[in-house]
């Protein structure tokens, strides 16, 4: 058997075929949510909380329901009573009340744009004339924005039944804080006392958005057998099934969820918002209905990730060895417990090795739409933080930056403030890898330019995956998968099978089929599928290859043990027969040959990234420019390199726009003034140079290829590699999020 | 509200002269719009900001898709010829560039084959890119309405943001410049945090004429966007520069006088202490630009 060995040269992996799905996505013709038609289908629109914290006190919808076109109008009275029901939804327990709520608002809307009613009409003019006849009357309330303010006792309180989880123990009244946590590795006031200097700053960062492209679409075709079927654009065809299950109270199996192509989520298309309501309209009509959100509605009603005050302090000898950390992390969760606090108290620290260390955070509800994951959710607050003071420290110790970096990076056997042991990771090679780079020996010459470099770390899990495949007879492979495929992983899990199987990458035929059509495969999301697909796929293969291999053996008369495999070609004793020869044979000498496999890998695939960037600065203005970015990143093994690439300039450029110019931007009365494009500022091409990327590849020790997941590491350094470049360009210290012109340009002339 | 954009029924006529344009306009009592490239219009429309119930298309109208120069008379531009055909015209480009520079910025390429100067001013936003550099063009718009035509220069033709002096049923039908002296020159720039699609947080053109000798200013006009009401001529700085040497001296300074006229809000793009600061440096780097594109000629 070719049982891979990480380091041996592969005919596949590290080749940069075309993707399966390039032809369908660049003419036009891929499938997204909102291409999907059906004849009588019926078109939706939501009515939404123009208030940030309000009671509501009535909703008149008779006019609404006798405007000329309407088939039907809902409000959470057509919804299940989800009071009290708790639901273990594949990533721990959830409150279904929080989650109906925020799907529609039942006693209380809790942020500006939270959904309210829906209408399905006959085309979409005439439901938003509808949606204007529903009257709702609301008794507003004071609603707080800022996470510092929501802490306080005298704080406007969000829910009567939040009471704050501190590492399990349940407060005995109710408050904005729903969880605390507190990590402690060795004694931190030890660790900063034999520290030569200590260096502590505050941070915050306003509440940003993922930005994808295509806003959420969801159609629903409630049928009068009770099967409900959903067509939409998730990153988890089978999370949506359990929340839709869930929210509707009806059983798992009368619900099919068809996962669409999808134009982005990074985090944002995991918790469902339309798909039920879409559902209930579609039950209420008796047609199917199809909801999609405007730009608006995807920044007022769905989730971005949380706004945060962070404190960080390090301490460190002369000779520049870390003796200390410790952080105080508050994130905003948004209207609704949740979020990633944990992973941020989990990641401050993760990328270096020092004994003593203190983190305590908070996540606490505040008056803004319910925070979802974004991309190392967590991760990017804490690196902003952890590595400015960092840098700080390697001028105050005339240390290198990246010298001081090496002398404590977090190696195989170092134990996270949290707990893990690290396995084997490539942490020191990402940084040896910067110091050798063109970009870290190129001099940076002209005034008010300066140069950055931070370090950034995610987890990347396993989960669960299923797939399967049958062998065609001219010898290709059709693969079936349950992914969504949103950074080009059909082609690296197909690229696998194509390997295991010694056949090329065109020769396998991936899709990505709905619930009914797989076994169950956890979302795409946290680096994973790339990882766990993939090891899927590789599973596959070899269930194929030894079902391949007994034919041969039929066909040769001899044992099984006996047929040589090697490259996908087959041969016992002189005979010898290509995968697809063989392959051709099957039909006429027994059954078909379908491979299955299902997977749950344990453990992280810990992924490291270290950034360059140049910036020079416009004094005059506060405008930074981004004059040249590298990536540089341990992919463990880089199946497709573009799409490693990829997801490197991505996750970078995604960094750029946190870095600089996103935000929301609140009023006084926790309206969102920016909820468009145009003035929620991500970057534009013209923003950006060409990013350069260095993969690094120290193989995964629990990877047949070694593959580790690379989609969200790349978010991690950018603003803090930006905001350490702009104070070796300016001489400011930005510790503020976004280091927008007026912000900079203010630190500036506050310093002169 | 989130959400219910929609874009109602309306009529659409295109008359092919101005008077049944003029007319049409003023028997529908407020309820219509008149339409040029649509950039703005179709936009407001469809997010509820304005409705109307006839929408009437000028580029039919042979008088307002013109562009005539001359070096005697100037440039006349119809008041909804595209952005793109001012700085694709070359003797447009060398007498009128803080014009050109706004027509370049405003929009990408497919905006600009559509948009018109004309319709940016009728537009009357406080941030038009194109104002600013009207006003030190010392711009005159021809209105034609249902009694007939009048005249008033660019500066009496904003009167707060959205709103002009146009009369019921009076449109815009030309926009003339006047003919560029020796030794002139002018710049425009906007400040916006990216580097494509977004609003002036603060603009500023400006506009110099130099003595024969080139050594001292004998006359200048500097004009602000987005930091107040309307976009707005800064007399003072102007006055200050007449006599003084181009220097960077002085174009600081002037910026500095400029500022005065300076009275912005606070919102999403920009703090008041930031888009006053913004108005002086702008102000100094169009007259350091204009200067160079005096001596360049």
């Amino acid at each position: 058997m070719n049982t891979p060995v990480p380091g041996s040269q592969y005919k596949v992996i590290g080749t940069r075929p075309i993707r399966h799905d390039g032809m369908d996505k660049v003419t036009g013709k891929a499938k997204y949510g909102a291409d999907v038609k059906f004849s009588k289908m019926l078109y939706g629109r939501v009515l939404r909380s123009p208030h940030a914290h309000a009671r509501i006190v009535s909703i008149d919808t008779s006019e609404a329901e006798s405007h000329p076109g309407v088939f039907a109008v809902i409000t959470t009275s057509d919804m299940p009573d989800l009071v009290d029901k708790m639901a273990d939804l594949g990533e721990g327990v959830v409150n279904m009340a929080h989650l109906g709520d925020n799907v529609l608002a039942r006693e209380k809307v809790l942020y500006k744009g939270q959904a309210v009613a829906a209408v399905a009409a006959s085309d979409v003019h005439v439901a938003a004339e509808a949606i204007a006849k529903i009257k709702v009357e609301y008794e507003p309330l004071p609603a707080v924005t800022w996470v510092l303010d929501a802490m306080r006792e005298d704080a406007p309180l969000l829910h009567d039944n939040v009471f704050t989880d501190d590492m399990g123990k349940k407060s005995d009244k109710p408050s904005n804080v729903d969880k605390e946590i507190h990590f402690l590795k060795g004694d931190a006031e030890e660790g900063f006392a034999a520290a030569d200097v200590v260096v502590e700053r505050e941070f915050k960062t306003a509440t940003v958005h993922q930005g994808y492209i295509e806003p959420h679409v969801a159609t629903a075709d409630w049928n009068e057998d009770g099967n409900l079927t959903v067509w939409t654009s998730t990153q988890g065809s089978f999370a949506c099934r359990a929340q839709v299950a869930e929210i509707l109270q009806i059983p798992i199996s009368k619900v099919k969820v068809v996962p669409c192509e999808i134009g982005g989520g990074f985090g944002g298309k995991i918790t469902v918002y339309l798909q039920p309501v879409a559902a209930l309209l579609s039950k209420k009509s008796g047609r199917p209905v199809q909801l999609t959100m405007q730009r608006d509605e995807v920044f007022e009603g769905t989730g971005p990730t949380p706004g945060s005050f962070m404190r960080v302090k390090l301490g460190a000898t002369k000779e520049g060895k870390l003796t200390a950390g410790e952080a105080w992390i508050a994130f905003d969760a948004g209207a609704f417990p949740g979020g990633p606090i944990g992973p941020a108290c989990m990641c401050v620290f993760s990328c270096y090795d020092f004994e003593h260390a203190k983190v305590d955070g908070y996540n606490v509800v505040l008056n803004k739409p319910k925070t979802q994951a974004y991309r190392a959710p967590g991760s990017t607050h804490a690196a902003l933080a952890c590595e400015t003071v960092l840098d700080e420290l390697a001028e105050k110790l005339e240390i290198d930056p990246l010298e001081l970096r090496l002398k404590n990076a977090a190696t195989e056997g170092t134990r996270r403030v949290d707990g893990p042991v690290y396995p084997r990771i490539g942490c020191v090679e990402v940084l040896q890898a910067a110091q050798a780079s063109d970009h870290w020996n190129s001099p940076l010459e002209g005034p008010n330019r300066g140069r950055g470099v931070a370090l950034g770390f995610w987890f990347n899990c396993g989960l669960k995956s299923s797939a399967s495949a049958h062998v065609n007879p001219d010898g290709t492979v059709t693969l079936t998968e349950g992914s969504t495929d949103i950074g080009g992983s059909r082609a690296s899990i197909a690229m696998q099978l194509a390997e295991t199987l010694g056949i090329t990458a065109e020769e396998v035929h991936p899709q990505v089929v709905d619930t009914d059509s797989v076994g169950y495969t956890d979302v795409t999301g946290g680096s994973r599928v790339t990882f766990a697909t993939g090891l899927a796929a590789y599973k596959v293969g070899l269930d194929i290859e030894g079902q391949m291999t007994s034919r041969a053996a039929e066909l040769w008369d001899c044992s099984p043990e006996n047929v040589r495999v090697e490259s996908g070609v087959y041969s016992h004793n002189g005979d010898s027969l290509t995968f697809a020869e063989l392959a051709e044979k099957l039909h006429a000498t027994g059954e078909a040959v379908v491979g299955r496999a299902t997977v749950a890998p344990d453990g992280a695939t810990n992924g490291f990234g270290a950034h360059l960037v140049d910036v020079e600065v416009d004094p005059d203005t506060g405008k930074t420019t981004i004059l040249r970015y590298t990536v540089i990143q341990d992919a463990g093994k880089a199946i497709h390199p573009s799409y490693v690439e990829g997801q490197m300039q991505g996750g970078a450029v995604q960094g750029i726009g946190w870095a600089l110019n996103e935000e929301y931007f609140f009023d006084d009365q926790g309206q969102m003034k920016n909820a468009s494009f145009l003035d929620y500022r991500i970057p534009t091409f013209l923003d950006v140079p060409m990013i350069d990327t260095i993969i690094v590849e120290v193989p995964n020790p629990d990877h047949p290829y070694g593959v580790r997941g690379v989609g969200e590491t790349p978010i991690v350094p950018p603003p803090a590699a930006i905001a350490i470049a702009i104070h070796n360009a300016v001489g400011v210290r930005m510790t503020e999020l976004p280091m927008s012109p007026p912000k900079l340009w203010k630190a500036i002339s506050d310093q002169s | 509200m989130g959400g219910l954009t929609t874009l109602s029924g309306f009529e659409y006529v295109a008359p092919t002269d101005l008077t049944a344009a003029a007319t049409a306009l003023r028997d529908a009592g407020g309820r219509a719009c008149v339409l040029a490239g649509g950039t703005d219009i179709l936009v407001q429309l469809r997010e509820g900001m304005r409705s109307a119930d006839l929408v009437i298309d000028v580029k039919k109208i042979p008088e307002l898709l013109q562009l005539e120069y001359a070096p005697d008379s100037g440039l006349c531009l119809g008041a909804a010829t595209p952005c793109y055909q001012i700085y694709t015209t070359a003797d447009v480009v060398n007498a009128y560039p803080a014009l050109v520079d706004a027509t370049r910025i405003i929009g990408g390429w497919q905006i600009q084959s559509r948009a018109s100067v004309g319709g940016n001013l009728c537009n009357s936003s406080p941030a038009a890119d194109s104002i600013p550099p009207l006003l030190v063009h010392q711009a005159v718009c021809h209105l034609a309405g249902p009694e007939g035509r009048r005249s008033i220069p660019v500066s009496d033709f904003c009167t707060a943001p959205g709103k002009n002096s146009l009369q019921p049923g009076e449109l815009l039908a030309t926009l003339t410049l006047p003919p560029q002296p020796a030794n002139a020159g002018s710049a425009y720039q906007r400040f916006i945090p990216r580097n494509e699609m977004d609003i002036a947080v603060a603009s500023a053109a400006s506009w110099i004429e130099l003595d024969d000798s080139r050594n001292a200013i004998k006359s200048a006009r500097i004009a602000l966007g987005a930091v107040a009401p309307t976009p707005v001529l800064a007399e003072e700085a102007s006055q200050f520069l007449v006599g003084k040497a181009p220097t960077e001296e002085n174009f600081s300074e002037a910026g500095v006088l400029a500022r005065q006229v300076a009275s912005p809000i606070d919102d999403m793009r920009g703090t008041v202490e930031f888009r006053v600061h913004l108005a002086g440096v702008l102000t100094q780097r169009t007259l350091a630009l204009a200067h160079q594109r005096v001596q360049d000629s």
